[in-house]
């Protein structure tokens, strides 16, 4: 209950902050229109208003507060705004409508998911090669660490330039992009965890005369567990953002990235808020899902209750 | 245990060296180290830190490779004994997967070397009756406490029934209760399947009350400085820890550890 209460002040407290920067990243735009609609506003000069600080105008103006909350194409919507819209685009459409956000919202799980199956498979691969080899240890290590240090955003538009001109689009550049996101942390947490058993457990399997695919199967493996469930949960965030980075430079029509373009084109700024919510939300609910996957399965692992 | 059948040599090291190159320069871990262990003794491996003890253990376990001499167990070079599953291993942490029971715990030695099913199920209940630990077979290691853990691991190295035990300092993490009594239970152990132990220990009480033979090592280099073949009896009650010849036997392995420190 306590640490309830704790949880709910703190989500208060964004909250009200929110609420609070709305008033002045608004507040401009606010009085223009009720100087339009003949309402009193200080200054009345438009030019004055303009040069002025916002947070004087504010003052000058308490009258107007309310409004910041209310307008059509805000700077910054305010967090009733976005809920109202994520509902309307969400339970009040029908999911094949082009604007449903259960609908683009598939479109950018589908390539994250395929993405992210990609992603952990070559991981894992990637990881076990590197475990066992020191070539590939000193070879493909390097690499890898490099292909993160470029920014995906340059990078993206090349890989679906490059596979389409090879006849490929749709949903896998997306999931290239989100595989190339996602690998990583699945092959740094997968190495450290293939790597974990001790000096002594691995003396114990060779007292035995195990083979390496036996150490494999039965210590390395299960031995890596958390670190991998610690890794995918990075890993499908990061997938996410992959998907949703792909689909920005093709101008994509459908998905969450192409409602934030579709969105920042038309000022919709109500419309961009929810899709980042929506991805969000759809973020913590893959992080939860696997969460409790790694639960189930450790639990069976014979964790401590 | 003496005069009924020729006693076999299962363990033979002659003159052997074993010196490690590290960043610090060479160490020199064995040297010149000449030993006969005989089928079914129990001999202890006495000494301070340095002395070599583990090392000549992992010699014979092929779990470390000397530079110099001869080694043979059970006629064979030790890596031919390691690959015939000549010995059980016992570390001085239990080493159980946390994700395995006690029982697939004491498995895994089985499933590697390709028992039946049914046959390891036999034997898992045979080692978990024989270190005392009947009805555990389902719990988890983080289930039992450490004396316990430690009898699983006994359990797990005897499972395949090697002749030979190598025990590292198995009972050094333990405390002095748990450990007297694990110690009452080896002998007994011992007593029934007649295996031929090796023991690394840093306690003088534990090396004579358990072995029929002590090999008291020194430092730098590491080597072999007395062998003290036990007077006592094979049955040991725990009391026998008061009785004269006991401490004749500690006070001749103390003066042993002593005169090597000097050198």
């Amino acid at each position: 209950m306590k640490t309830f209460l704790a949880v709910l002040t703190v989500v208060a407290a964004i909250a009200a902050f929110w609420y609070a920067a709305c008033v002045p990243m608004n507040i401009k735009s606010v009085l223009n229109t009720a100087a339009r609609a003949g309402e009193v506003v200080v200054p009345a000069d438009s030019k004055a208003r303009r040069d002025a600080g916002e947070t004087g105008l504010v003052f000058r103006n308490t009258g107007h507060i309310a409004a910041t909350w209310a307008e059509e194409r805000p700077r910054l919507p305010a967090p009733h705004q976005v809920a109202a819209e994520l509902w309307s685009t969400t339970v009040d459409k029908k999911i094949t409508s082009k604007r449903s956000l259960v609908y683009h919202g598939w479109v950018t799980l589908s390539a994250t998911l395929l993405g992210f199956a990609i992603g952990t498979g070559l991981g894992i691969l990637l990881a076990v090669g590197i475990v066992h080899s020191k070539v590939m240890d000193m070879s493909v290590m390097p690499w890898a660490i490099v292909s993160q240090t470029v920014p995906i955003i340059a990078l993206a538009p090349m890989i679906i330039v490059v596979l389409y001109s090879i006849g490929i689009q749709g949903i896998i550049p997306k999931a290239v992009i989100s595989a190339y996101l996602s690998f990583f942390p699945v092959v740094v947490g997968m190495v450290k965890g293939l790597r974990s058993p001790d000096a002594m457990q691995l003396d114990l399997l060779r007292t035995y005369n195990a083979s390496t695919g036996q150490g494999f199967w039965k210590l390395r493996l299960p031995a890596s567990m958390p670190y991998l469930f610690a890794s995918l949960k990075i890993g499908i965030a990061a997938s996410l953002v992959g998907a949703i980075v792909g689909e920005l430079p093709t101008g994509a029509v459908a998905g969450l990235g192409a409602r934030l373009l579709a969105g920042s084109y038309y000022g919709q700024t109500v419309q961009i808020w929810s899709a980042l919510f929506a991805a969000a939300i759809l973020a913590a609910c893959l992080v939860a899902f696997l969460g409790l996957l790694e639960r189930l399965i450790l639990r069976r692992m014979g964790e401590k209750a | 245990m003496k005069s009924e059948s020729i006693t076999r040599t299962v363990i033979e090291a002659r003159s052997l060296d074993l010196t490690f190159q590290t960043n610090d320069g060479p160490v020199h871990a064995l040297k010149d180290v000449n030993l006969d262990i005989s089928q079914g003794d129990f001999v202890s491996f006495i000494g301070p830190s340095g002395c070599g003890k583990t090392t000549f253990l992992r010699c014979i376990a092929a779990l470390e490779t000397p530079t110099g001499g001869s080694l043979s167990v059970n006629g064979m070079t030790p890596d031919e004994a390691r690959r015939n599953r000549a010995y059980g291993y016992v570390f001085q942490a239990a080493g159980l997967y946390p994700w395995r029971t006690i029982a697939k715990n004491i498995k895994l030695p089985l499933e590697i070397m390709g028992y039946s099913r049914s046959e390891q199920e036999k034997r898992v209940q045979d080692v978990l009756e024989l270190v005392d630990l009947k009805g555990f077979g389902q719990k988890f290691p983080w289930q039992l406490s450490g004396g316990m853990q430690q009898r699983a691991s006994i359990a797990r190295a005897l499972s395949f029934d090697a002749d030979i035990l190598l025990m590292d300092e198995p009972f050094g993490a333990l405390d002095e209760i748990v450990r007297d009594h694990l110690n009452e239970e080896l002998l007994k152990l011992w007593a029934r399947t007649g295996k031929t132990i090796g023991f690394v220990t840093h306690s003088i009480p534990e090396a004579v009350y358990l072995s029929t033979r002590i090999v008291v090592m020194s430092p730098r280099p590491g080597r072999i400085t007395d062998v003290i073949e036990s007077p006592l009896p094979k049955e040991r009650p725990l009391d026998i820890r008061d009785t004269p010849e006991f401490i004749e036997v500690a006070h001749r392995v103390r003066e042993g550890l002593r005169a090597g420190h000097g050198a």
